[in-house]
């Protein structure tokens, strides 16, 4: 890898309508794209949580980028309920694809694998199956009397995307024990990284770092973002700014308040314009 | 010895969590006053009980990404987990999506995180749920993010065995499809909890009272467990043990 895409031109390679992988609130984050992609408009999104969406669907949500969210939950966690994600389901406006946490994780084991279906314990007799018509239940066919079974089909995104601290010059991303990170990007078809910085060391030479790695076999692009979570945090570099999660949590109450607080970001979202 | 209502829910809990069986007890997000009766419950065993709090790198023993606990649950080795719901029922389904008729829902809650699962595997799951109201004690859940009781033939080695509320705490026989009431917490009655609940369930002829904190375990929240849960929770820690401590 030897040139580095802007945020601009990163948030240009992901489509309108793709299916995009987005981890939760507490790994690694990439807000900055997030706004990017805002700032770029972008349409039609197929927003998977990977399995709990936080602030970065929500705001995606907002923006119009997003026509359908597939997760096990969309919350602000304890800035409380993720206010557009809310009103833009109880309206009808996007399209809720209901799962639960290991069903996410699962599914997206299946494309890791390449087959095109895996077995879930347990979700039986729950509402959320009752409502997803790609998801089957049959009787064991291991075990005789084995009782049901739920089948998910594989998840393959077509993008996952993360902030992580660092990339080496060769494209490979350190993840540490955020391992979801690597499942998501084994699934997708590509994986798009912003990080905090880009060093000289080889991340898969040192034995050390070379566990906590995501290899550049599986990396499309990487992005230079400084403080690319921010409002969220980056384990061991920031904290999550929690007054700033807050004011958002605040200001997405009304439209016209998401309105607000994107154009003092320096967005003017015109996916939301287009409505 | 005063307390809060906080601390009194932790003594209930890690009373419940006082049992043989129990090895390790696993805390989802966004769950202080578990978390803290995991970690009373771990420090009374003297380490015996494992605590995993899933919120943040604290107290989180998982390394494999997000399906780790899952996948540890699936195994069996985990005892212990804690559910919620915005809607419970008399069956003990519970409701994490939204009221009304789904997907047309009038109001929309987060999801079913995990529950459609933790519920089937985990074999004491405590429900936790403060708020003590027809609001959320309904006779029917509007959607079932997980089912409370299953059909014979379906594989369910978990499921409910207790609801904590801030009125009383009740156990749940998944056999006779009911809760029944265990104890009622010092200052209700039984009639509030009649009131406010929207379901019916088994009333012992001697109802008695939640037994209030042994001092001995307040000591030890305040002196020991407020500085460990304050690296998962510092707001919750400062709110709830420095004013106790004051």
């Amino acid at each position: 890898m030897s040139s580095h895409p802007s945020l601009g031109e990163l948030a240009a390679q992901i489509d309108d309508g793709a299916l995009i992988a987005v981890p939760p609130e507490y790994s690694f984050v990439p807000m900055a794209l997030v706004r990017a992609l805002i700032a770029r408009g972008a349409r039609d999104l197929h927003v998977l949580a990977v399995p709990i969406g936080g602030m970065a669907v929500d705001m995606l949500v907002g923006a119009g980028c997003a026509a359908v969210v597939e997760a096990a939950a969309v919350s602000l966690g304890e800035a409380g309920p993720a206010p557009r994600f809310t009103e833009a389901v109880e309206n009808g406006r996007i399209t809720m694809r209901d799962s639960t946490c290991p069903a996410i994780h699962t599914a997206l084991q299946a494309s890791e694998k390449g087959v095109p279906f895996m077995p879930l314990g347990g979700v039986i007799g729950s509402d959320v199956i009752a409502h997803r018509d790609d998801w089957r239940v049959i009787d064991d066919p291991m075990q005789k009397g084995g009782g049901p079974i739920l089948l998910l089909p594989a998840i393959k995104p077509d993008v996952a995307i993360f902030h992580s601290p660092m990339a080496d010059r060769d494209g490979n991303v350190w993840i540490g024990r955020r391992r979801e990170l690597m499942t998501m990007a084994h699934a997708a078809k590509q994986t798009f990284v912003t990080v905090e910085q880009i060093t000289d060391d080889d991340l898969l030479a040192d034995e050390d770092t070379a566990g906590s790695t995501l290899p550049a076999l599986y990396v499309s692009a990487v992005a230079e973002a400084r403080e690319g979570c921010k409002p969220l945090g980056l384990t061991g570099h920031y904290e999550a700014d929690r007054a700033a999660i807050g004011s958002y949590a605040e200001a997405a109450r009304t439209e016209e308040g998401f309105r607000a607080y994107l154009e003092q970001a320096g967005l003017d979202a015109p996916g939301m314009a287009a409505e | 010895m005063s307390y809060s209502s906080e601390e009194f829910l932790i003594c209930v809990i890690a009373r419940l969590l006082d049992d043989p069986v129990v090895r390790h007890v696993a805390v989802g997000a966004a769950s202080p006053i578990p978390g803290c009766a995991a970690l009373l419950a771990r420090e009374l065993s003297s380490g015996r009980v494992r605590a995993s709090i899933i919120h943040g790198n604290a107290n989180n023993p998982f390394t494999d990404g997000g399906r780790e606990l899952f996948d540890c649950a699936g195994q069996g080795r985990i005892d212990v987990f804690f559910l919620g719901g915005a809607q419970i029922d008399g069956e003990a389904n519970i409701n994490l999506v939204g009221t009304g008729d789904y997907p047309d829902v009038k109001r929309r809650f987060p999801g079913s995180f995990g529950s459609a699962f933790m519920y089937f595997v985990v074999p004491k799951v405590i429900l936790f749920r403060p708020e003590h109201s027809r609001r959320v004690f309904v006779p029917k859940v509007d959607f079932v993010s997980a089912p409370g009781v299953s059909e014979p033939g379906v594989t369910r080695p978990g499921g409910p065995k207790a609801l904590l509320t801030e009125l009383c705490l009740m156990s749940f026989d998944a056999t006779a499809r009911r809760f029944r009431l265990n104890s009622v917490h010092p200052g209700h009655t039984l009639e509030e909890v009649r009131d406010n609940t929207g379901f019916d369930f088994e009333v012992p002829d001697n109802v008695s009272e939640t037994p209030e904190p042994e001092s001995d375990r307040l000591e030890m929240l305040r002196s020991r467990i407020a500085g460990e849960i304050g690296k998962t929770y510092p707001a919750f820690a400062s709110r709830v043990f420095d004013e106790a401590a004051a």
